[in-house]
């Protein structure tokens, strides 16, 4: 492309994001239910000073209010104050955001914003002022169901993977049958995650035991991890084997329920809760039996924290969930606590970090994952500018506001190429798929990898004596 | 819920009809918004318990467009409520019902720095980091640090005339306004000052704009003076066990003609909060804590140090840590730098006032403000600038109290009256907006309230340029 039809094309996708951020589609408004009974004192800890405008993606583009967390959060009290009703605008709106948090690092007033936007979009969704045939199936098929159900939901990835690996895909995408799709799904076919063959339950025992204990603990393997990514589940507990952890994982575990407090679903998000809870202690004994329950993917950890919180009105697992959130511990978090070992073996290579904002926002873990990477002997790591800005990816937020999530990974991977780093280390799934696509369409050589990947590597080159 | 909404009476006021539709012909229609889940974002700034709802918000790209969007106005009498990104503490841009809220942040291009002749040319909108940044990347400083200068617009800076902490060695927002190009009240533009350092050509008109907080001319360009960086700095971190051994120490430290940039202090009450917060071991049982920065050569902000340091432990300080490196030097300043934070988080309202006097009376204002804070059941945390006599008394409270609101108004009132027979002011860096409103004639007098009045009359004879802010 020349360089004006990339201007172009830049001002066009930028005009677009305008678009949808001014967006105020007409439409009957519906009752909240949510925020009007949300803690008020929740709303109006927001002093509006203004100091999340500029840490927020949407804001930054734009420089509308409504785009902004201050702006988002006027709108959600003006509908607890009776202001306002949940209007299809509102609706555009709170799903115009991120969810990435970043506000809350930036909000001196210690604004849980999380919170509130679980509330809202529960509020959207209640009231049905987004509905619409297409995104109801959709929502009714992956949330109500696909997410729900463990087995199916690794038949699918069983059949996406014999789809992916018998070089199906290759014909279909050899022949251009994906033209034949609607266009918002044939966009999102490059997006598509490489399946593994192996998910977590084959390649990690029900218990496994290091020479010497330090700690027991319970082992999350999450449900995008476990499908794309169930090696890193798999270094996850090769690592905790080295820090001498004993190592529960129940099976066929449940989704984690993020996905669904996320997008408006907080009632099947608190079922998520409560079987993940029973699968812990069935596998385990009393949650207060283990040191930790350990998980790698910052979008679930920043969710599991907060089981006390989704549950704290149910009397029978309010006080379950409140142990389950004292001992729920970022990967990372854990391993930095207990006092890593250090490995021995060189990976002499160069090394970047992204902060995935779930990590780095929803968890404010931000030094650790640094620091155990700083551990591997002869790796050279480089600070990523702006590490803590969001890539696009956001839980499903790649899917619903394509033009947005493209310009974040676009700004992402410029900034990437900056360090000259030749692998990248993030530690979410999410943010490794949005990467990887954007690498693959980019056609660059650049490996994204969970940090814990490369501690594990460097654990079992040493144990090879390599 | 908000406690005061606006109100004007005055006849201006009546809802135009078509205003939506006219300044749709004006400029691109996109840019005029008027659905109400984007006014009920503009309603607000960065003030406590005081908001409004706008008729239209428009977000003008150039000077030409301003024009055109302020001629409209004042031959149909709607008012503007200029903003940048609204981060104000004294509610100066609260819309005006039935009026225009003219947004400036799409005007926010750097133009030009000039390392010749040590200026910086901005549009109105631009943001008072970037600005930060684009000197420091040329060498040089603008110093002005207002609290919010990561998303504050240099328009608003300088239409508050905001401060910073760096006002005591640096001055304020007024130090470093070369030159301003306004748009008036009739739509003529105006281009006030120049480069030069010396110019007095005529009445000095720019800085009549300079703090007028959008009431007499909407500023569309800012000409900005920038000085030398500093090449060293260094921080200490004093704490006392009593208040007039930290101002004594401010006193004796100005005595031993050292002129630091920063002399910060944190009052009993922000102490706890902030260690309650961000835990960084300060004493509990401190009355003070006073963090003194030097900048400048490394010979002389060494030496200025060393003396700082002796002059606070002879005035009673019951530590002093001295910063080895400017790691240290950023750990020492995080106290101050987390009060508010620390203060934010305690109360759903948080009230922030900037009551300022002399240096001189300091002591007997952070008594007057303890004692009253006491006397009416108030948690009120103070810190601030205490080289500059720059108090900021923090009201922790709940706006849904009305009770406590109410002892909040009171209190209120007895620490301005106070500050004023101290010969101090009851705005230092915030602006009168509408916060400070009906403290104003207490505060200037009748004669000068006059005079103001006059100057508005004759700048803005139809009073569309923020009616009803700083008086009526």
């Amino acid at each position: 492309m020349s360089e004006q039809s990339v201007l172009q094309s830049e001002s066009a996708v930028q005009h677009r994001i305008e678009e949808i951020g001014r967006s105020s589609p007409s439409g009957p408004a519906g009752a909240s239910k949510y925020l009007k009974h949300l803690d008020f004192s929740i709303l109006q800890q927001c002093i509006h000073c203004g100091m999340c405008l500029p840490t927020c993606p949407t804001y930054d583009t734009t420089r509308l209010e409504r785009n902004s967390p201050r702006g988002r959060i006027a709108l959600m009290r003006s509908i607890a104050e009776d202001k306002l009703p949940v209007t299809p605008a509102f609706g555009e709106e709170l799903y115009f955001c991120l969810g990435c948090l970043a506000c809350e690092t930036a909000c001196p007033a210690g604004v849980n914003y999380a919170t509130m936007f679980e509330e809202a979009r529960a509020d959207i969704e209640q009231a049905g002022v987004l509905a619409h045939p297409r995104r109801n199936v959709i929502r009714a098929f992956t949330l109500r169901f696909l997410f729900t159900q463990p087995l199916v939901l690794r038949a699918v990835g069983r059949l996406l993977w014999l789809y992916q690996a018998s070089g199906l895909e290759g014909i279909v995408r050899s022949w251009n049958l994906p033209r034949l799709l609607p266009a918002w799904l044939r966009d999102l076919e490059p997006l598509t995650p490489r399946v593994q063959s192996k998910f977590s339950d084959e390649l990690i025992r029900a218990k496994e035991r290091p020479v010497k204990v330090r700690a027991r603990v319970g082992m999350l393997t999450g449900c995008v991890q476990d499908l794309v990514y169930p090696h890193v589940n798999r270094d996850t507990v090769d690592v905790l084997l080295a820090n001498g952890c004993e190592v529960i994982t129940p099976r066929a575990q449940h989704c984690c329920g993020s996905l669904h407090a996320h997008n408006g679903e907080l009632e099947v998000a608190r079922e998520m809760a409560r079987r993940n809870i029973v699968a812990m202690e069935n596998a385990a004994g009393p949650l207060d039996s283990l040191d930790a329950i350990v998980t790698n993917a910052a979008g679930c950890g920043s969710h599991l924290k907060h089981y006390d919180r989704l549950l704290a009105e149910d009397p029978e697992f309010a006080t379950r969930a409140v142990t389950w959130s004292r001992k729920l511990r970022d990967i990372h978090e854990w391993i930095s606590q207990l006092g890593p070992v250090a490995p021995k073996a060189n990976e002499p290579r160069t090394v970047t970090y992204h902060e995935a904002c779930h990590l780095v926002h929803g968890q404010k873990i931000s030094r650790q994952p640094r620091e155990l990477l700083k551990l591997i002997p002869g790796l050279t790591f480089v600070e990523l500018p702006e590490s803590a800005w969001c890539c696009g990816s956001a839980g499903i937020y790649n899917i619903t506001q394509p033009e947005m999530s493209k310009k974040l990974l676009d700004r992402k991977l410029e900034k990437i190429r900056g360090t000259g780093a030749t692998v990248v280390a993030s530690a979410n799934p999410g943010c490794c798929v949005q990467l990887e696509a954007g690498m693959r369409e980019a056609g660059r050589e650049v490996e994204i990898v969970h940090p814990i990947t490369l501690l594990a590597r460097a654990y079992r080159q040493e144990r090879q004596g390599g | 819920m908000r406690r005061v909404e606006v109100h004007l009476n005055r006849s201006l006021v009546v809802p135009m009809p078509n205003l939506v539709s006219d300044l749709q012909s004006l400029l691109d229609p996109q840019r005029v918004l008027h659905e109400r889940e984007h006014l009920l974002t503009y309603g607000f700034d960065g003030t406590a318990a005081i908001g409004g709802e706008a008729s239209c918000v428009v977000l003008p790209q150039t000077t030409e467009e301003v024009v055109s969007i302020v001629r409209y106005a004042s031959e149909k009498g709607v008012p503007i409520v200029t903003r940048g990104s609204g981060t104000g503490l004294s509610g100066g841009s609260i819309p005006v019902p039935g009026g225009i809220v003219l947004c400036l942040v799409r005007m926010d291009r750097i133009l030009e720095l000039d390392a010749r002749n040590l200026t910086l040319h901005a549009e109105a909108g631009a943001i008072t980091q970037k600005i930060a940044e684009a000197a420091d990347g040329a060498g040089l400083l603008y110093p002005p640090d207002p609290g919010s200068m990561k998303i504050s617009t240099i328009g608003g800076n300088v239409a508050e005339n905001s401060g910073g902490l760096r006002g005591l060695k640096y001055g304020i927002t007024r130090d470093y306004v070369m030159g301003l190009e306004v748009v008036l009240a009739d739509g003529q533009v105006v281009t006030l000052g120049n480069k030069c350092v010396k110019d007095v050509a005529g009445y000095s008109m720019k800085d009549v704009f300079i703090g007028s907080e959008g009431t007499l001319g909407i500023i569309t360009k800012v000409l900005l003076q920038l000085v030398p960086k500093p090449a060293a700095k260094k921080a200490l971190l004093a704490t006392f066990a009593r208040m007039s051994e930290a101002a004594d120490t401010v006193s004796a430290i100005i005595a031993a003609k050292i002129i630091p940039c920063t002399l910060e202090f944190l009052d009993k009450v922000t102490i706890r909060c902030v260690e309650e917060y961000a835990k960084v071991g300060l004493p509990l049982d401190a009355e003070a804590i006073l963090l003194m920065e030097s900048d400048g050569h490394p010979a002389v902000v060494a030496e200025e140090a060393q003396k700082m340091e002796a002059i606070a432990r002879e005035c009673g300080a019951v530590t002093v840590a001295v910063a080895a490196d400017a790691e240290e030097s950023a750990r020492l300043s995080t106290a101050r730098r987390s009060a508010f934070s620390a203060l934010a988080r305690v109360s759903p309202t948080t009230i922030l006032e900037d009551a300022t006097v002399p240096r001189s009376e300091l002591t007997k204002m952070i008594n007057f403000i303890q004692e009253v804070g006491a006397r009416h059941q108030l948690r009120i945390g103070t810190f601030g600038h205490m080289g500059d006599g720059n108090l900021h008394p923090t009201f922790l409270t709940d706006e849904r109290n009305h009770a406590e609101m109410e002892r909040v108004e009171l209190a209120m009132k007895e620490i301005f009256d106070f500050a004023i027979k101290l010969g101090g002011t009851i705005t230092g860096e915030h602006g009168v907006g509408l916060a400070k409103k009906k403290f104003l004639p207490g505060a200037i007098g009748d004669a000068s309230l006059s005079l103001l009045k006059q100057l508005k009359k004759t700048m803005d004879p139809r009073g569309v340029l923020n009616p009803g802010k700083i008086f009526d």
